[in-house]
């Protein structure tokens, strides 16, 4: 009930409206992931989204509703027909405790809640079960299982400004990349344009689907100066401020240089401006943005202009899977965030995730139970390792002496390298800058000490161990987009600011290796009926 | 504006101390920095061994709720700001027994959310091939502001009942249940009314309508338990006059 998916705002995506079709929202998803898609995959998720999403109002998920009973829908950036289906403005919340209350019908369905997973374990070629540790006793324990499914969300805590929560530091996928399973295109990391400065609280696309502007210092609807459309009063589909999450983003730094935006003490910003929506709609339509302008930028949206900037917010890639969820590890499967089907492409379209969980979820539920029943004994090796990886822990950490560094500064100055070398724009010289830095960060985490010895509830135990996860996924980010040149979607490179379909109409696979610099391969993007083609939004 | 603030810390280490303390920290003081900014700091800056729950710092995950200053309070969402000069005393939330720091064991409350049935009860479930219930608008809003709960837990620390008789189903788990109770797609309402009656429910409750006060959400559960009453009273004086009912509906 703690997850990240209780902070997702705006809604999530499945076509319902007569109007609407399953091939507008493939285009859209595709269109919208600058053709980095998996078109097989997308088409099996906008098929099944639907159902997902009536089965979870079944479970009860308070879904906002037209007058006459029926589900209601809004639209979203990089989206021709409104089919984002909302419960007002805090849709995660609402449906990650739909679920979470729901399973707890079911008491075959046992909770380890507040305990740590640190590897997994693997024999003959299959992952059988994890070592975790219990945070309120510090007790480490192996859990034996036919079947592993990651669903543990992704990293956004990689970068100093994120919208994402203190929890999201890439567990799952380091765990899946240290076993040897390759990462799937992680040079593509989501910017969010409007974050609240300071805090980095996610300002929910919906304010600009319900009619609120973007405006530079000067009041100018600026996103009409960078082939997003003419502003018009009312919102219109795939234009200016309901373009894709990447262009807008773009469009600020762009904004920016030019020396149009606001300077304030915690950066650069522009202003979105619901005032003309009026109080009522306000209430009605996004009550969490005001409540959230309210609480932690001490502003009144009815009244005042909102001050956000570009965020980082979610990462397109992951742990590769297939359609069902399996990754190349047999008995290890992921869903969500943390993995990489791929339905995201380049550039995820806002309110596919939340839609994403409930599809592959689901999809890789039923793989894995698949799976578990055709398993029989566990190795015998697994309780050897467990306890290999308890005195592991022991010894760097907790017995760990004469070491000189803090948890807290070496986080820091990873942050601040990912920022400045892996940001919205990119470039050869930044890249392998901030990936020397990572290097020597990871030399002097070997020199990491805890001020914390105690096995109860020792939450400086769990950062270090988070810390070494930023570290693999930041590695896992900046080698693939040294390789990638070219620039699609999220990823934009100024020294290759083309697209390159000939190269990169392909997914990048990131493995580790324990030479030190990860390996990179390339494998060709699916693609079933829609042909590569150009982006166009507000024309 | 002052330049550092004192934070007194409730401190408790079960391997080490015998007993609470409190330990006095000084954070630098920030107009835009909540509590648990400064709790942060001290974690990161000053002592790595401080040990509390936080995540979304956004007041809707529900697991950063302290006493600061002897309030039940998300400390996310509380500015230092309005609570100078200080010193700020931070205390973890009162009822639930301390693990270490400002960490409390909610394995209590988690039993009473399962124990109300928070899910949706009817005696036929449609295919999915049929499409959602209907639910018009009005209907939506009659269980909406139950539904907002976020699991804080802060309704229980200010409870008075609850610190006194621990058996107290509790606020927040009675909101939930009246949330599905009013969802007109539940049928679960009679249900749910034998165990809240069986518990130590809702008769525990004085009204005192500190849960609704100190809600960060405005879920009012002081007000879920009195609707509550209401329709359980009638329900036993249904049962006391005409207990030949029963059998018939």
């Amino acid at each position: 009930m703690r997850s990240h998916t209780v902070s997702a705002e705006g809604g999530a995506a499945a076509v319902v409206r007569a109007e609407d079709s399953l091939d507008a929202h493939a285009y859209d998803t595709i269109s919208g992931g600058d053709w980095l898609c998996d078109q097989d995959a997308v088409e099996a998720f906008v098929h099944e989204a639907p159902r997902e999403m009536v089965q979870l109002e079944h479970w009860g998920c308070p879904w906002s509703r037209q007058p006459d009973g029926h589900i209601a829908t809004r639209s979203f950036g990089g989206m021709k027909i409104e089919r984002t289906w909302y419960a007002s403005d805090k849709t995660g919340f609402h449906m990650l405790h739909a679920l979470f209350q729901t399973t707890l019908r079911y008491p075959p369905i046992i909770r380890y809640d507040e305990w740590f997973v640190t590897r997994l374990l693997i024999e003959d070629g299959r992952c059988q079960g994890v070592v975790a540790i219990e945070v309120a006793t510090g007790r480490v324990r192996a859990f034996i299982a036919k079947a592993v499914i990651i669903c543990s969300g992704g990293g956004g805590k990689v970068f100093p400004f994120t919208t994402n929560a203190n929890i999201k530091t890439g567990d799952g996928m380091a765990l899946a990349y240290r076993a040897g399973v390759p990462l799937k295109d992680m040079e593509f990391v989501q910017y969010h344009p409007t974050g609240l400065p300071f805090t980095g609280i996610l300002i929910t696309e919906a304010a600009r689907s319900e009619g609120g502007w973007l405006v530079n210092k000067d009041g100018y609807r600026y996103l009409q100066d960078y082939d997003l459309g003419t502003p018009e009063p009312k919102p219109v589909k795939r234009s200016m401020e309901l373009g894709p999450r990447d262009r807008l983003s773009q469009a600020f730094v762009k904004e920016s240089q030019a020396g149009r935006t606001v300077s304030t003490p915690h950066g650069e910003v522009v202003h979105l401006d619901v005032r003309h929506l009026g109080e009522e709609e306000i209430n009605k339509k996004i009550p969490f943005v005001r409540e959230l302008c309210l609480k932690y930028q001490k502003l009144d949206p009815v009244t005042e202009m909102i001050p956000v900037r570009p965020v980082v917010h979610y990462m397109m890639g992951g742990i590769h899977t297939d359609l069902d969820g399996a990754t190349p590890l047999a008995g290890l499967y992921a869903a969500g965030e943390v993995a990489c089907v791929n339905i995201n492409g380049a550039n995820r379209l806002g309110s596919n995730s939340l839609t994403e969980l409930l599809v592959f979820g689901a999809r890789a539920g039923r793989a894995a139970a698949h799976f578990a029943g055709g398993q029989h004994e566990p190795g015998s090796t697994l309780m050897a390792q467990a306890l290999d990886e308890a005195r592991r822990l022991q010894r760097d950490f907790l017995d760990a002496s004469g070491g000189t560094e803090r948890v807290a500064p070496l986080r820091v100055e990873l942050q601040e390298a990912m920022e400045a070398g892996a940001g919205i724009y990119r470039n050869e010289e930044g890249l392998s800058e901030a990936a020397e830095k990572v290097k020597r960060l990871r030399e002097r985490f070997k020199d990491v000490v805890l001020d914390d010895r105690s096995r109860t509830f020792n939450t400086e135990l769990i950062s270090v161990l988070e810390l070494s996860n930023l570290l693999d996924v930041a590695e896992a980010i900046l080698e693939p987009a040294r390789t990638r040149t070219e620039s699609r979607g999220a990823h934009q490179r100024t020294d290759f600011p083309e697209r390159d379909d000939d190269k990169f109409l392909a997914h990048s696979m990131t493995y580790h290796t324990e030479a030190g610099t990860p390996r990179v391969e390339f494998t060709p993007v699916t693609i079933t009926r829609w042909p590569p083609a150009e982006r166009v939004y507000g024309r | 504006m002052p330049e550092a603030v004192t934070l007194e810390v409730f401190r408790y280490r079960p391997e080490d101390d015998a007993e609470p303390t409190y330990e006095s920290f000084e954070v630098p003081f920030h107009p835009e920095w909540m509590i648990l900014d400064a709790l942060n700091y001290i974690k990161d800056d000053l002592d790595g061994s401080l040990s509390y729950r936080w995540a979304c710092r956004m007041g809707v995950c529900g697991s950063c709720g302290m006493m600061v200053n002897g309030r039940p309070v998300l400390t996310c969402a509380t500015y230092m700001e309005g609570l100078l000069p200080g010193p700020i005393r931070v205390e973890p939330l009162p009822g639930f027994p301390v693990i270490r720091d400002l960490v409390g064991d909610i394995t209590d409350f988690m039993d009473k959310l399962v124990a109300v049935k928070p899910w949706i009860i009817r005696d036929e479930e449609n295919p999915l091939e049929e499409g959602e219930y209907l639910q018009t608008p009005e209907e939506l809003a009659d269980y909406k502001q139950y539904s907002m709960c976020i699991n804080c837990m802060l309704c229980y620390a200010a409870c008075p009942i609850y610190r006194i008789e621990p058996d107290f189903i509790g606020p927040a788990a009675i909101a939930l249940a009246q949330r599905y109770n009013m969802d007109s797609r539940d049928e679960g309402e009679q249900e749910r009314m034998d165990v809240l009656s069986q518990h130590d429910g809702i008769w525990a409750c004085t009204l005192v309508g500190e849960c609704s006060e100190v809600c960060p959400k405005d879920v009012d559960p002081a007000g879920a338990i009195q609707r509550y009453k209401v329709s359980a009273t009638t329900d036993f004086f249904k049962s006391m006059l005409m207990p030949w009912s029963k059998g018939a509906g």
